[in-house]
Formats: structure tokens, C-alpha cells, sequence
């Protein structure tokens, strides 16, 4: 009966099928783990990463990396768990077969630190040999930083296929840390590792070196300690460098609050408290414009600061001239009365902003290109501060041309000088007066666009710039820009300098009496302007 | 709504008899005739900074107030009374707190405060408390090291929050070596000190805990983040725990992820910074540092999701949110208001005597209790910081942690206890079994 027997043949074909697709979707290790990520338990979830990753399944990356990613989906009812692709496509992490729709119930998979670091490690020696330069080497960052044993095989065939330079010396020293953390690893491995983390030479290595343990041969831990050292003291040498670095940084700050003030305190005389609400004003400008594109135009996000730079001089310096038409003209020569009016003004600006905005803090976002940073040898630069500083050299130089190649400039200069002289010269001193205010108030407007990013765009912003301004304008010399840029990078960096040694309280103590001593020194400060000018 | 006390009254009279209910409506009326018309309410006093420096934290904590009192009166009020709020404020000034609270007790004639944020303000306001004797319910995570008759201790003592999150970091994430750094001034210093002899005693060496201070507002964090990643380069797990405050977070936040720093490598647990802290900043870069609080906005109970909704419909902002101080002043009010019940009075040796013992639901699904020394016990919850700017609940105590006035952990104060019921002493010694006194 050949029908009967092919009938039979082929349901025992179809049994066939039928076991080896039905066995791995119900019984096999990987789909056991895969089912524990539904279990919300993050000791659960830290078996499954590594059961996953070492199943050599294709869907081992997929599931790690949607993890990352918070895109694992598990529902906690039918232990079902979904991979949602970035496209919106979802896919059965147990099978790999595609579904319509993920069921509401279903949540992402949370992670807590110490599964973080798992993810790390196990998507470090899955993508090793990745298609993509960067995503290879991080991933050999990541095996660095974990040097877990398993992953030592990967480590060394992808070290063998690797053909860039930098990511085959990275392959390297993840060799040498697994290496160097191997129990039966030999004591040439070892010694070799020592020599190639050595050469690495960053606070990592140093981390590496010091938590090998006792139980290393003789000569390894000797070579160890003699790597700590010598890669200490090149750090020392790195330490010096990164705190004149931290300091030209501090001192771009100082500046940038203070250039303002240069001009409406240094070259007018007026002594205005209000100026950390200018600088407040440009800050909530740049939140202000930030809001109306994250609205509107999102895609401009990464312009917004171009966009706020002239709207805050505009805005701070329009209420600039407002101040000094409505205020401080009635008070020019009395200089207790001003102090007094300016800073009740400042305070009735806080609180015209805290009622406007509210009292909490607002958030302005950094562009893409002021986030992050990049290492320059043993140094971390951090894009904001290199970005603050070019800028702030930038309002500098811009400042000091207007005041030497302008008329107004020069109308400045000589109604700060002589104002009766330029006066009789025909010079509408009043005016000159108004717009003079008004670009220290302008220029201050502008810091706030800059310091908004790296500090509280809050109604106390101001406040915390006001008494440094004043130092370094003091310190600098009244009434001389270059004063104040030598000022404030001279603070800058001795406060970086100090703080290591003794403490950022201490620090600033520190730098206060020094200023104080200085100033009986020299009451004019750095750069005094000499001649009739003074008197007046 | 007078509709429900003519109410009342009529019920009055079917339960005690006509005459009974006669006297009582005479007795009434007498003191109603001999008071002003404002007694028809009882004040309730709200000492919060709404200008300065703290007007960015306290600002909340008088509007919770606004609302549980407006929640309070729609329920009736008080005693047949409607509450009402005197609102002043003392512009984060410390010596103008004391000021404000005189001029709440002697002139509005409070039968409550709420109020104060920062522990100076609170020693500021203490001696006026004590002189004219009122209640005071402060409800901030302080340094402890304090019992007073006169004040109710809502928010958390170490022990319900520093000493918890030590222990999650030790044992979940394995930590060996320890960075405190905090912001200059009595509360980091204080807790600094206790963490310091718990660690010890944990077997920490000196060497693997670093200590650091900066002044408040401390902008230019690039040294201290630069020495913490130095630190945390000596080959342990290393952790933060973090008692900067206010402003100067938003700065720390940016300079960690800027330079690098992620959670996974060295995280950073925070006792003082909440959901509002975290609305002025972008939060990605900071997903997986933590914070130890006794209550998030984010954790799901029915008490939570009913009062996120009132009180956003109360303020008027679907994005209002929520945070753990608050969650203390519902905790605190509740606990006045019953106890004001109990005793069916507003004077406030009746209710300072009342309180101790007198249980209110908390919003995260536990029952909390007013101890004899004045503290409450609460659960102790860390979050990690999610991208929006919320926390996920990674672990929670097992129970509610009663909050010990004096830390057990420094030598001055581990035989001290706070005792209002039985022994009626704030600072009592367990060994000589002597209570200091006052002063102390």
C-alpha cells in the first residue's frame, strides 16, 4: 500500500519538522534565558545577558542591544519577550519570528548598573568584529574594561582579522588585561601584559595595575609596581598641564561676566549691582529662544545659540539704556546712591523673573557640538569650555576694536575722559552716556547666552557672578579691558592651582586675601590708567 | 458651606438631647460673642521662602500646604472650622525667619506652622517656638542630632536615608572606596561625619574615602569631577554620595557628563536632589545615578496617582511634579489634623502630647507613625534617574525605618534618645540615665 506508507512517511516527516522547530522554542537553554528577562528581577536578568551572549545565537546581538537600548519588551503574563526594532517593527526574541504588535502589558526590561556593565561586556565581544570602525572599538574599550576570561577567545580572532591600527592596539591591550587577570596564564603573558598596559599609560591602566592582587608571580607584581609608578608620574605632569587648562577655562568665565562690567563700572564709574541681572537677562533669552525653536523649528536646535547671541545684547542691552535713562542719570557722582538704587533694582529684576518664569530652574539644552569632550593626551577637554573660551577671546577682541576703529568708540573714550572737553566739542555726552550703558549691558546679555550652559539658568544666576566681576575688574585695573583679561585669567588659573592643594572653601579664601593685600599694594590695580583721566 | 454645619448642629440635637445640645449652643455662642469673627477658622501658619535663594525649593512646599488645606476644607475642615492659611514669607534670610514666626504665633495667632527647608533657618525659628510655645512641622531630610518639643521632624533623619543608600551602594554595587562630597555648611558636614564612622565601622580604610567640600552655588566643578575620576582610579569600585545642594547640582550633573563619567563606572547617589532639581537639567547623560529618598513621584500606588492628579489639577499644570518633601508636609498635616481631632483642640500642649503615636497613610502604600522623639518612620526607597527626568525604584527597605533622632553612629550622641512620652526629654542618656536638658 504505497499510499498508506507515503502517508505515513510523510507524517513522520511532518513530526520531524515539527520537533526540531517546536524544541528550541520551548526547551532549549537560550529560549529559558531569553524567558527570564520577563521575570523583572535584575539577578534574573543578569543570568539571562549571560547565558544570551554566549549562546552564539543570532539573535544574541539583536537582544543585548535593544536591551542597551531599552527596547526589550517583556510581557509579564505570558513571559513573552519582544525585540522592538528602531524602525517600529517588532520581532519574538525567543524565535526571531516577527510579530504585529507588542501587547500593551509588555514593558522594557530595566537595567540597574551592575547590569548596565554586564550589557557593556557582552556586547563588547559581540561586536568586536563589527562592520563599523567605532562600534569595534568600542567594543574593545569595553573588554578592556571588563577583561572577563570568555571573552578572551573573541579578543583573539578578531585581534588576528583586525587591519586598523587604533583599534588593534586597543585589541591588544584587552588581550593583556584578560591576560593579566588569567589564573593560568604564564608568568612571559603576564609580564608582557604589564609592559603593554604600561605603554597605555592612562588613569584606566593605572586602575588595571593597582587591583591585580597578591596572587601573581614575584616579578609581575614587582613590574606592576614599577608601571604604577612611572605611569604616576607622567599623570602628575598630565595634572599640571590639565590644571592650566582647568584654570584658562575658570578664567574665560570670569571674563566673560566681567567685560561687561569693565565697561559701564571700569570705563563710566558706575558702580552697578544690577550687572548679574544682565547677565541673567541674556541667560533667560537663550531659554526663551531654545523654548519657541523646540516648538517650532526642532531641527534649528543646534543653531539656537547663534540665534540668541544678538537677541540677548539686544534684550539686556535695551533695558541697559531703559536703567540708565530712567536711574542712573539722576545719580552720576554719587556713588553710595547708586550702589544703593542699583542693587534694589537688581533685586526687583530677580523677582520680576521669578514671577515671570517661575522659581525654578529652566532648562536650556546644549547643541550637539558644545556636548561631550575629547581627550588631548592624559587630559580631558570638554567641548562647552573650549567653546566658551574661543568665545569669549572672540567678544574680547570684538569689544576692544569697537572702542579703538568706531566713532562711537572713540565718542566713549572721550567722554569718560573729559567730558566737558568732549562736550564743547559738539559730543551729545548724554547720548553717549545711554549707548555706553547700554553695550556693557548688551555684553553681559551675552555672557548669560554662554554661562546658561554651564550653569542654573535660575533668577539667582546673576547673583553668583556679581562679586567675582567685581574682583577681577578691581583686580585688573579700573577702566582698562586688558587689565581685566590679564585679571581674570590670573585668577583663573591660581584658584585651579590652589583648589588641589587646598580645597575649593580654602581656595577662594586664599584668592580673596591675596587680592585684598594686593590691593594695598597697588590700590589701582594690575594695569593703572595713568594721567589727568584719573582724577576725574 | 453652611448647609453642612446647620447640619451638624441638627444631628448634635437628635444625639444628646435638646437641653445638652441648648447649653452647648449657649456655650458657643458666648465665645463666639466674646472672640473675633476670624475664629470661625483655624490659622495655620506657612513659613516658606518665596523670594532668594531658596524661593526655588520652598516656593512648593507652601502652595502643598495651600492645597491640603483647600483638600481639608472641602472635607469640612477642622472641628466644624475651616482652615486658613497665613502665608509669609522670610526671603530666605534666616534671622528674618525668626522674625516671621513671632509675628505668626503672637499678631495671626497660628495654631500650627509649616515651614522651614534649610537647617539654619529651622535653629533660627527654634527659640521663638520654644518661648511662645507653638508647633512647628519641618519637612526636610536634616542631620539630626536634634529632639524638640515643639517641632515635628517629617522629612528623613541619616538613618532614613544616608545609612540606607551607603548600604544599597556596598552591596548591590559592590563599592570599596567612597567619595562624600558635599556643600559647605551643617547638614553635609553633619551627615559626612556619621557616614564616615559607619564606613569605618564597615571596615573602610581612611585612605579609600575622600572628602571634599564646596561653597554653596559652586559653579566650576572641573577639579573636583577631574580628582573624583583620579580617585576612582585606584583599581576599587568607587562611588559618590553626594550631599551638594540646591544649584550647584545642575553644574556637578553637566561636568560628570561632559567629562565622562558614567553611572555604570562611578555612580552618584544624591540626598538632595529630587524631581525639581532635575527638571532644570537634560538627564540622559545621567541615567543610572541615584538618589535615596523616602518617596518618587514615580512609584505606582493608588494614594500617589490620586494625589499627582489633584494636585496638578490644583496648581493647574499637567506637568507639575511631585517630591519627597512634600510627600512629608501630606504626612505632617494629616498627623496634625488627626491629632487636633483627638483631642478635639487646637492648644498646643494638648496636641504636642497627642501626636506621638498618631499614624497617617503615606503616599508610597505605608502606614507612617509619629515616634515620642518626634521623628516618623518611613520607607527608604533608591532611584536611579531615568531619561525624562524621573527615578526608577531599583530597591526599597523591607519595612518602615524609625528615624533616630541621635545617630547612632558618633561617639557624642549613640546613647542619647529623644523621648517626649515617657521620659519628656529630648536629648535623654541612656547610660547615666540623665536627661542634658535644653541647650544641647
Amino acid at each position: 500500500m504505497p499510499t498508506n506508507l507515503s502517508a505515513r512517511l510523510s507524517t513522520f516527516v511532518l513530526s520531524l519538522f515539527l520537533i526540531a522547530f517546536a524544541l528550541p522554542a520551548f526547551a532549549g537553554p537560550f529560549e529559558d534565558a531569553v524567558a527570564k528577562f520577563a521575570n523583572d528581577d535584575f539577578s534574573d536578568t543578569d543570568e539571562a545577558i549571560g547565558v544570551v551572549a554566549s549562546s552564539g545565537n543570532k539573535l544574541a546581538f539583536p537582544i543585548i542591544n535593544a536591551l542597551q537600548e531599552g527596547r526589550l519588551m517583556a510581557d509579564p503574563d505570558s513571559k513573552k519577550v519582544y525585540v522592538t526594532g528602531t524602525d517600529g517593527k517588532s520581532i519574538d526574541a525567543a524565535t526571531g519570528e516577527s510579530v504585529a504588535s507588542v501587547p500593551d502589558s509588555a514593558s522594557a526590561v530595566r537595567l540597574n548598573n551592575r547590569l548596565r556593565r554586564s550589557v557593556d561586556a557582552a556586547l563588547g565581544s559581540l561586536t568586536l568584529q563589527s562592520p563599523d570602525l567605532g562600534t569595534r572599538l568600542q567594543a574593545a574599550q569595553s573588554v578592556f574594561k571588563s577583561h572577563e576570561e570568555t571573552a578572551l577567545e573573541p579578543v583573539e580572532s578578531a585581534l588576528a582579522k583586525e587591519t586598523n591600527r587604533s583599534v588593534k592596539a586597543v585589541l591588544g591591550e584587552a588581550r593583556a588585561a584578560i591576560l593579566l587577570f588569567k589564573s593560568d596564564a604564564t608568568e612571559v603573558q603576564k609580564l608582557e601584559a604589564v609592559a603593554t598596559i604600561k605603554a597605555r599609560g592612562d588613569q584606566e591602566a593605572l586602575a588595571l595595575l593597582s587591583d591585580i592582587g597578591s596572587d601573581q608571580p614575584a616579578s609581575v607584581t614587582k613590574a606592576a609596581t614599577s608601571a604604577i609608578s612611572s605611569i604616576q608620574n607622567s599623570l602628575a605632569v598630565w595634572s599640571m598641564v590639565q590644571n592650566a587648562w582647568y584654570g584658562l577655562s575658570l578664567g574665560s568665565v570670569l571674563l566673560l561676566a566681567a567685560i561687561g562690567l569693565a565697561i559701564t563700572f571700569g570705563v563710566m564709574g558706575v558702580i552697578n549691582m544690577a550687572h548679574g541681572e544682565m547677565v541673567m537677562i541674556g541667560a533667560y533669552t537663550t531659554f526663551a529662544v531654545q523654548e519657541v525653536i523646540r516648538t517650532r523649528y526642532p531641527a534649528l536646535f543646534d543653531y539656537s545659540l547663534l540665534i540668541a547671541v544678538p537677541l540677548a545684547f539686544l534684550v539686556a542691552g535695551a533695558i541697559g539704556v531703559l536703567i540708565e535713562r530712567s536711574i542712573i542719570r539722576f545719580l552720576y557722582g554719587r556713588p553710595l546712591e547708586t550702589l544703593l538704587a542699583t542693587w534694589g533694582l537688581s533685586l526687583v529684576l530677580q523677582q520680576a523673573v521669578r514671577t515671570m518664569f517661575g522659581p525654578t530652574n529652566r532648562e536650556v539644552g546644549n547643541p550637539s557640538w558644545m556636548s561631550g569632550a575629547f581627550e588631548l593626551g592624559q587630559i580631558t577637554i570638554t567641548y562647552n569650555r573650549l567653546w566658551i573660551l574661543c568665545f569669549t577671546l572672540a567678544v574680547f577682541v570684538i569689544l576692544l576694536a569697537m572702542l579703538r576703529y568706531t566713532a562711537l568708540g572713540l565718542e566713549m573714550r572721550a567722554v569718560t575722559q573729559n567730558r566737558r572737553m568732549a562736550a564743547s566739542m559738539g559730543i551729545a555726552t548724554s547720548r553717549v552716556d545711554a549707548l555706553t550703558f547700554g553695550l556693557g549691558s548688551g555684553i553681559a546679555g551675552i555672557a548669560g547666552v554662554a554661562l546658561s550652559q554651564i550653569d542654573n539658568v535660575s533668577p539667582n544666576l546673576g547673583q553668583s557672578y556679581i562679586i567675582d566681576s567685581f574682583m577681577v575688574v578691581v583686580f585688573g585695573g579700573v577702566g582698562n579691558l586688558w587689565g581685566t583679561l590679564v585679571g581674570a585669567f590670573t585668577l583663573g588659573i591660581a584658584n585651579k592651582f590652589l583648589e588641589p592643594v587646598a580645597g575649593a572653601v580654602l581656595g577662594k579664601i586664599a584668592i580673596l586675601v591675596l587680592i585684598i593685600l594686593f590691593i594695598q599694594k597697588r590700590p589701582r590695580g594690575l594695569f593703572a590708567l595713568k594721567g589727568r583721566a584719573v582724577e576725574a | 458651606m453652611p448647609t453642612k454645619s446647620i447640619h451638624d448642629i441638627a444631628a448634635s440635637f437628635s444625639r444628646r438631647g435638646v437641653l445638652a445640645a441648648t447649653a452647648g449652643l449657649m456655650l458657643g455662642l458666648a465665645s463666639i460673642s466674646g472672640a473675633k469673627a476670624a475664629d470661625d477658622t483655624i490659622k495655620v501658619g506657612v513659613l516658606h521662602s518665596l523670594s532668594g535663594t531658596m524661593a526655588i525649593s520652598e516656593t512648593t512646599l507652601k502652595d502643598t500646604i495651600l492645597f491640603l488645606i483647600d483638600e481639608q476644607n472641602k472635607k469640612g475642615g477642622v472641628l466644624g472650622k475651616k482652615l486658613e492659611a497665613v502665608v509669609v514669607d522670610p526671603a530666605s534670610n534666616w534671622p528674618l525667619f525668626a522674625e516671621k514666626a513671632r509675628e505668626l504665633i503672637t499678631k495671626d495667632k497660628v495654631a500650627v506652622v509649616f515651614g522651614c527647608w534649610t537647617s539654619v533657618s529651622r535653629k533660627s525659628v527654634l527659640p521663638v517656638f520654644k518661648e511662645l510655645n507653638n508647633i512647628l512641622f519641618y519637612p526636610v531630610q536634616y542631620e539630626g542630632e536634634e529632639s524638640e518639643r515643639n517641632v515635628f521632624y517629617t522629612g528623613a533623619a541619616p538613618n532614613q536615608q544616608a545609612i540606607p543608600a551607603v548600604d544599597y551602594l556596598m552591596k548591590e554595587e559592590k563599592v570599596k572606596r567612597w567619595v562624600l562630597a558635599g556643600t559647605d555648611y551643617v547638614y553635609p558636614r553633619t551627615t559626612n561625619k556619621i557616614l564616615e564612622a559607619y564606613l569605618k565601622s564597615k571596615g573602610v580604610a581612611q585612605e579609600d574615602i575622600m572628602i571634599n567640600y564646596t561653597p554653596f552655588g559652586h559653579s566650576d566643578w572641573q577639579t573636583i569631577v577631574a580628582d573624583i575620576k583620579k580617585f576612582g582610579s585606584a583599581g576599587k569600585k568607587t562611588a559618590v554620595v553626594s550631599t551638594i545642594n540646591g544649584d550647584a547640582n545642575v553644574p556637578f550633573y553637566k561636568e560628570l557628563g561632559n567629562q565622562g563619567i558614567k553611572a555604570k563606572d562611578i555612580p552618584v547617589v544624591a540626598f538632595s536632589v529630587g524631581e525639581e532639581e532635575l527638571a532644570g537639567i537634560d538627564t540622559k547623560p545621567l541615567v543610572g545615578h541615584l538618589a535615596a529618598w523616602n518617596y518618587f513621584e514615580s512609584i505606582k500606588t493608588p494614594a500617589n496617582e490620586k494625589f499627582i492628579k489633584d494636585w496638578q489639577a490644583y496648581t493647574k499644570n499637567p506637568k507639575r511634579t511631585t517630591n519627597d518633601p512634600m510627600e512629608a508636609h501630606v504626612i505632617g498635616f494629616n498627623m496634625w489634623v488627626k491629632a487636633v481631632e483627638k483631642v478635639k483642640s487646637t492648644d498646643p500642649d494638648k496636641v504636642i502630647d497627642a501626636l506621638p503615636g498618631i499614624e497617617a497613610a503615606n503616599l508610597t502604600g505605608g502606614t507612617s507613625k509619629m515616634l515620642p522623639n518626634h521623628h516618623i518612620t518611613k520607607p527608604v526607597f533608591i532611584g536611579e534617574i531615568k531619561g525624562n527626568g524621573q527615578f526608577d525604584v531599583v530597591w526599597k527597605t523591607p519595612g518602615l525605618v524609625a528615624g533616630d533622632a541621635w545617630s547612632k553612629e558618633l561617639d557624642g550622641s549613640k546613647d542619647l534618645i529623644g523621648d517626649w512620652v515617657g521620659k519628656k526629654c529630648g536629648n535623654f542618656n541612656t547610660k547615666t540615665n540623665k536627661c542634658l536638658g535644653s541647650g544641647s
